[in-house]
């Protein structure tokens, strides 16, 4: 139904043939390496999926987390959450075919803004606000897909811990949606939000309008959430903008090379614990997360020799000059 | 706009003021916090807002970048009401050293390079932006420590870096909400050189600070703030008079800051 839908609206025809092109680099890489995870469709999907949420992931977090927002994810899952419920209800109800995830994107979205205007009327995000958004959304979904439980059988464990094998082409295709919006926006922003989340003031007297970019964050955060919530859940998904964020800090120097290695970090831990989770029959977000905590531990012992040693070999200053970067942005 | 003050008659008059406040009420609640506010402050001034905790400085500060906007009266900011003022490049801000994120992995010419940021937009910084931010981090001294964590920093170094990304963003004014709080005193004393130099180069400098030895040893002119003002004028008239027991409502020597 809901292919359909989108098919014929035409929206939906370009991102197919991405990801039949992708299925088909997949089929090969399998004939090439042998690598039985490689030979299922859905393994394919769910493989791009997964590379896209360690790209998009870890770049909203980095934002986040730096600005002590790090737990905004989480309430915007289970928002997310409440969203694939009425996605869910308004199909078993009106037979539209909408697709769940489109509906979590809108109202996880919606939520965004919420939180962001609350905290613009209070002038801080706090944690009451951010706790009853969360609770909400979460009882608003449970609540809803309980009343349509008796219509149509819905297994809730899908959304809540995520999936490999049910990643469809519809949501990949969202997915894709999202990614490039993601990395659109934050491409052409970053000098503004990296203003934004390092010094909020300075930024705005240098004439940012810091609202205006805090609601872009929180939209994106929304964005990231629901895309990501395919594979990693509900519950696990606000991990993926944290623990690589968290365990890049321990390991980098300056801001541009943090994000590129909390990409690296996330990627690792995303087709590591997809490996894991289907040789071992593991639920892939459960692992993925694991994988990445376990990451993050390294990076902080790393982080610590790093230092210990730099303290010996430089113990004032000077030994760092400027031949290390000449013009790079 | 019955201000009891003189003063409120040439700070009309000046065309060419910097930031100008006239007849400026503001408070967050029904309460004002800074009361009948008028001031001038002129090109290539060095001018320090003085008062106790809670005495409105940082509010006043807020007004009259436009990050606030006055209950009553009018605030400008070269020229422009200071909310509608959009060159953020002629500003450079430098608040205290705590406030920027601790954590972030950010190395001290990435710092400085935001204060091109108003100048790109979008964009990306052109070589002629490089070679800017460069200047700005030899002006303050800290180019060997140019790909250094901020982190890594002490107060006063980090805070230099401050004043580079002021400078890199070819500021006229500098506006420095309590540089120095948690600053080693050796820095500070380096730190205040280099505002000094700054303003003998015309760069107007405006301090808002409770250090009340470093605002009568650099400063040109004090303004002495509790919600009110209590004087306005220049450093060696401030020091001779007694606003200052009136303003912190005792008579004790305040050199020891709050």
């Amino acid at each position: 139904m809901a292919s359909t839908l989108f098919l014929q609206a035409g929206v939906f025809t370009p991102l197919y043939w991405i990801l039949d092109l992708w299925s088909w680099f997949m089929s090969w890489l399998w004939n090439m390496t042998g690598l039985g995870m490689l030979q299922y469709e859905f393994m394919h999907r769910a493989i791009l999926v997964g590379l896209c949420i360690g790209v998009m992931a870890p770049l909203i977090g980095t934002f986040l987390v730096h600005r002590q927002l790090a737990l905004i994810g989480d309430a915007l899952a289970h928002t997310g959450f409440a969203g694939v419920a009425v996605g869910l209800f308004v199909n078993a109800v009106f037979d539209l075919g909408v697709s769940p995830y489109l509906t979590a994107v809108i109202v996880a979205m919606i939520a965004a803004l919420f939180i962001e205007l609350i905290s613009e009327a209070t002038d801080a995000y706090n944690d009451v606000s951010m706790a009853i958004v969360l609770s909400t959304g979460f009882a608003l979904g449970t609540t809803l897909i309980s009343i349509n439980a008796g219509g149509l059988a819905v297994g809730v464990n899908q959304f809540l811990f995520g999936n490999l094998s049910t990643v469809s082409p519809d949501s990949a295709s969202i997915l894709l949606v999202l990614f490039a919006v993601i990395i659109g926006v934050v491409g052409l922003t970053r000098n503004q939000l990296l203003y934004v989340t390092f010094d909020e003031t300075a930024a705005a007297v240098s004439g940012l309008s810091v609202r205006w970019y805090n609601r872009i964050m929180v939209m994106l955060t929304a964005m990231v959430v629901v895309g990501a919530m395919q594979i990693m859940g509900v519950i696990l998904v606000a991990a993926m903008l944290v623990v690589p964020v968290a365990g890049a800090a321990q390991v980098s120097r300056s801001f541009n090379e943090s994000l590129l290695v909390s990409v690296v970090l996330a990627e690792l831990a995303v087709i590591l614990g997809i490996a894991v989770s289907y040789y071992g029959g593991a639920t892939a977000g459960g692992v993925i997360v694991l994988v990445a905590v376990g990451i993050y531990v390294l990076a902080v012992v790393a982080g610590k020799l790093q230092t210990a040693l730099g303290e010996e070999s430089t113990p004032e200053m000077g030994s760092i000059d400027v031949d290390a970067e000449s013009t790079s942005d | 706009m019955s201000t009891p003050l003189a003063r409120e008659a040439d700070s009309r008059a000046d065309d060419n003021a910097v930031i100008e406040l006239a007849g400026v009420d503001f408070g967050y609640t029904a309460t004002p916090v800074v009361k009948d506010i008028s001031l001038n402050i002129v090109p290539g001034e060095y001018a320090a807002v003085v008062g106790p905790n809670g005495s409105g400085k940082s509010t006043l500060m807020k007004l009259m970048l436009g990050l606030l906007r006055p209950d009553e009266g009018a605030a400008r900011l070269f020229g422009e009401p200071s909310h509608e003022f959009d060159d953020g490049s002629r500003i450079g801000y430098v608040a205290q050293h705590a406030s920027a994120s601790k954590e972030m992995p950010i190395t001290v010419r990435e710092v400085v390079k935001m204060g091109r940021f108003p100048h790109v937009g979008f964009g990306r910084l052109s070589e002629g932006d490089w070679k800017i931010v460069d200047r700005a981090l030899e002006t303050v001294g800290m180019t060997a420590f140019a790909n250094r964590p901020v982190t890594q920093l002490s107060g006063g170094q980090r805070q230099r870096a401050f004043i580079a990304r002021a400078l890199a963003s070819e500021a006229d004014l500098l506006v420095l909400d309590e540089p120095t709080v948690g600053v080693d005193i050796e820095s500070v004393e380096a730190f205040y050189d280099l505002l000094d130099s700054l303003n003998r180069e015309g760069i107007t400098v405006l301090l808002i600070e409770h250090d009340l030895s470093a605002v009568t040893e650099h400063a040109d002119r004090v303004v002495c703030l509790n919600r009110e003002i209590y004087f306005d004028g220049p450093t060696e008239e401030f020091v001779e008079s007694d606003a200052l027991a009136r303003a912190f409502g005792t008579t004790v020597n305040f050199l020891g800051g709050d």
